[in-house]
């Protein structure tokens, strides 16, 4: 696929008078740079005559910092402060501006945007530095060697000016095929505690523009009337109520009859229009199912031979030699389905330009799936589709569907208007918990066995649910031998060295429908594995961390070894064997998307009366941490988006509708919840891999544990307040 | 029908029907986008803006009772002395994340000052616990009303 135009919207407009330097990427990956916009590649960097230096960001922005993450890659290398780069959001094109770890697609997921940005971001700075020191070096005669660039300004002995000087000049270069990088000894704003946030003032002031907030010029407004349960399908409407809303517009059937679309004057008018809207549904084809029924599938599925031999283990040999262990230990777990809710309710909007382009404003997660989904609705090639990325107000991997489910039903809903307006869709609390995706429910059935010495002598681990990968475009990719490796990953691939261990794997039927959520299969295997170490520890008579270390001690395999440092640090900073009177600890380890984290949740009170969470430990080993204070923020959100959806939060289903509303029912973590968290980085010179979604898999474990520690309970059927337990 | 209101300091005369929050006039009439939609059910605090000086849901305010007060969005709030240290802290402490759910915090933050220059942890998760934040940014929030707290005392 090539997508060039979208390339040139982009620059048009941004290009100041006189020459630019842009460096970036061919298709080939190889560097390429350029004087002007008229040219057969995409940019990373930009800098105008005036030395104004853009990144250009290719991953969106939901909160987790590659607005500033990826412009201080480039600024690093360039040699600049941060308040001399700006950024700006990349236009779609999956062959330039792809996930390295994705292929030919562009997205962010799988907390990858640092760690595959990581090289090629430096690169392109790097090549920018070089040409702007072969600029400066022919201009002043002076050996090249001889230059640096420091802060924005170029300097050789007595010799100094700005960037600005040498851009028209450096843009005439040919860009080096490999710019040298800057040693880890010279980084100045990697790793450095003081670098903000890029994005904190709009943020803060009420300027930040997200998709929800765009107004273009005569837009209407639209919103989908759906079925209360999903598959019913739209036989026609009655919009004679809607008609007495001022502001209303009209009604129209979407093409693939899934929903009515209502279009008003405003958000308010199309709130009230679609209330108004009575709609004849045919529902033979609809989910009837309750919650419970589901829930009795998956438990079900966990007693039966397992569809999938995971790990090729020998079960017949694990299970004999479980069966006679000194010691048995057998647990059952249940994961109810989850809703994302990110704070700004799903929305974007479609227009179409005078030739016939079709223009998408979107908080895009995955620019690439609306994009090829567009191709087809509008039978346009991809040129004639662009896509521009606004700031998300969250996602949590809400807005990445592989079907660009919202994107679409934008599509659908202007493909039935005349096109002569620009269509915002917009969705409310209300759509997003009851018409959502959801984090599948999953059950896990493990049985241990320990030798009278309390070693493991067999671990015996059965996973059940909805694969959140099979039967969509990711199925190729990511499902191996029919394995969907995001329903055990965190299970059989865990560095732990257990002896013994068979995985199986059951996919239940389609229940509704799923998707990954903030750690995708982390969410319940570390709980799982975690809460089971626990168990497993206290029967042995051992002590819960000295356990864990006791299965990560071997010394050549440094997935063991990160795993144990992070466990020790986070041990020592919560005080692990001291713990203070009335309280509480427990504490969990996991590794998922490249780092290492530990966690120790300190809690007081008890069960009955309310447990009241005082502090969170974490630690992390994320790689080299580009922005150490990011990296924190992203484990303070990761822990309370962790441990606020196993306080209390689930999605039900009665007759296939969803019994759940908005946030008085679907209740989100509160600020009285956590009363602190304390976060350490471990030093690294490794590169740089995920943040985004390591803090959340070992948090409820955590907690889990302290609970049991307190109270002798081990709860394993989630949510918590469904076994009695209350907080306060 | 017509309604004049007073919003940061300016009166402005809007054609909406009773029984409209005020907060899809301010954001679609008046096209000011910093008052956010979260939840529309007063839950969530992202709508938070000021009457006379007073934190309120706007997306459960009706547009009829709000004719006679002085609104205040996050648009103007730091032209006030609190508005301006809560902006300033919240900067400082790099808070947010999303940003979404920002404004109504920073809405809810100055109301809080205003009564209280000096909270007290408790008296902040009290007087912050409607205002949701899905990137659960609480612990910066929390810190962000004590540095304000402490920027103003200076
Ligand atoms: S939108 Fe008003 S409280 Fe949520
Ligand atoms: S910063 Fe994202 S919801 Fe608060």
């Amino acid at each position: 696929m090539t997508i060039n135009t979208s390339r040139r919207g982009f620059l048009k407009g941004a290009a100041a008078a006189g020459a630019v330097l842009l460096v970036g990427a061919r298709p080939d990956g190889a560097l390429a740079a350029a004087s002007s916009e008229a040219t057969q590649f995409n940019p990373f960097v930009k800098i105008d005559a005036d030395g104004t230096v853009t990144a250009i960001v290719k991953h969106f922005e939901k909160g987790q910092g590659p607005a500033t993450g990826l412009p201080t890659l480039i600024a690093e290398e360039i040699g600049l402060r941060m308040d001399q780069i700006e950024y700006g959001f990349a236009p779609s094109d999956p062959n330039v501006y792809n996930n390295l770890f994705f292929g030919p697609f562009q997205g962010t997921g799988g907390s990858t945007a640092m760690a595959n940005s990581w090289l090629q971001y430096r690169q392109a700075g790097a090549a920018a530095r070089e040409m702007l020191i072969n600029a400066a070096a022919q201009s002043w005669g002076v050996d090249a060697s001889g230059i640096a660039i420091e802060e924005g300004i170029v300097k050789a002995g007595d010799k100094s000016a700005p960037i600005a000087e040498f851009v028209a000049a450096a843009a005439q270069l040919d860009a080096p095929a490999e710019p040298r990088l800057k040693d880890p000894s010279e980084f100045r704003l990697i790793g450095n505690d003081s670098v903000r946030r890029k994005d904190s003032a709009i943020k803060g002031n009420g300027q930040a523009i997200y998709g929800m907030d765009l107004h273009l010029p005569n837009q209407m407004v639209a919103m989908i009337k759906r079925p209360e349960s999903r598959g019913g399908i739209a036989n026609g409407f009655d919009d004679s109520a809607s008609k007495e809303v001022k502001g209303f517009i009209s009604a129209a059937v979407l093409p693939n009859k899934a929903g009515v679309a209502v279009f008003a004057e405003n958000t308010w008018a199309a709130i009230q229009a679609r209330d108004a809207l009575e709609v004849d549904w045919d529902m033979s084809d609809a989910e009837t199912r309750n919650s419970d029924e589901i829930k009795a599938e998956i438990m079900a599925a966990l007693d039966a031979e397992p569809t999938y031999n995971v790990n090729k283990a020998d079960v017949a040999a694990v299970s004999a030699a479980i069966d006679e262990a000194d010691k048995v230990i057998e647990k059952t777990f249940y994961f109810p389905l989850l809703a994302h809710a990110p704070m700004e309710p799903l929305n974007c909007t479609i227009e179409q330009t005078a030739d016939g382009t079709i223009v998408l404003h979107d908080g895009a997660q995955m620019p690439t799936g609306p994009h090829m989904a567009y191709q087809q609705i509008f039978e346009l090639p991809p040129e004639k589709i662009q896509i521009k990325t606004m700031l998300a107000g969250g996602s949590f991997g809400r807005r990445a569907t592989p079907d660009a489910d919202y994107q679409v039903e934008a599509a659908l809903a202007f493909a039935v208007t005349d096109r002569s307006r620009p269509v915002k869709l917009v969705w409310t609390r209300e759509d997003d918990i009851r018409s959502g995706y959801y984090r599948p429910a999953f059950g896990h059935k493990v049985r241990v066995g320990l030798d009278a010495d309390g070693n493991i002598v067999g671990w015996q681990h059965q996973i059940a649910g909805q694969s959140v990968i099979k039967g969509t475009p990711f199925e190729a990719v990511l499902v191996h031998d029919g394995v969907d490796h995001s329903s055990v990953e965190g299970v059989a691939d865990s560095p732990y060295a257990i002896p013994g261990m068979a995985v199986g794997l059951t996919d239940t039927p389609k229940a509704t429908t799923v998707l990954w959520w903030r750690s995708v299969g982390h969410t319940h295997t570390a709980y799982t594995m975690e809460t089971m170490m626990d168990v497993v520890a206290k029967a042995a008579g051992r002590d819960p961390v000295e356990f864990r270390l006791a299965h990560l001690s071997d010394p050549d395999n440094p997935d063991q070894a990160r795993k144990a440092a992070v466990l020790r640090l986070a041990a020592e900073k919560a005080g692990w064997g001291n713990v203070p009177e009335g309280r509480s600890l427990g504490v969990a380890v996991h590794k998922s998307f490249g780092s290492y984290a530990a966690e120790v949740v300190e809690i007081s009170g008890d069960p009955d009366s309310g447990i009241k969470i005082e502090k969170v430990t974490c630690a992390i080993d994320c790689g080299i941490a580009v922005n150490p204070d990011i990296v924190r923020a992203q484990m303070e959100g990761g822990i309370g988006y962790g441990i606020g959806h196993v306080m209390r939060d689930q999605i039900t289903l009665t007759s296939g509708a969803v019994d759940q509303f908005n946030f008085p029912d679907y209740e989100p973590l509160r600020i009285g919840d956590i009363a602190a968290i304390d976060v350490h980085i471990v030093p690294s010179a490794e590169a740089p891999t995920g943040v985004g979604e390591p803090g959340t898999p070992p948090s409820a474990p955590a907690l889990a544990n302290a609970i049991k520690a307190m109270s002798g309970m081990h709860v394993a059927v989630l949510p918590m307040d469904e076994n009695g337990i209350t907080f306060v | 029908m017509a309604l004049t209101l007073k919003l940061n300091g300016e009166t402005h005369t809007v054609d909406a029907e009773p029984g409209t929050p005020l907060l899809w006039v301010i954001r679609d009439e008046l096209k000011l986008t910093g008052t956010k939609f979260g939840c529309g059910v007063a839950s969530c605090g992202a709508c938070t803006v000021h009457l006379n000086g007073e934190p309120v849901r706007s997306c459960q305010t009706y547009i009829e009772d709000v004719e006679d007060a002085e609104i205040t969005t996050i648009e103007a709030v730091g032209q006030d002395k609190i508005g301006a240290a809560v902006q300033q802290a919240w900067v400082e402490l790099d808070v947010v994340q999303c940003g979404y759910c920002q404004s109504g915090q920073v809405m809810s933050a100055v109301g809080l000052l205003s009564e209280n220059p000096k909270p007290s942890v408790e008296e902040i998760d009290s007087y912050m616990h409607g205002n949701a934040c899905r990137c659960a940014t609480y612990q910066r929030i929390r810190a962000g009303i004590q540095r304000a707290s402490e920027i103003l005392e200076a």
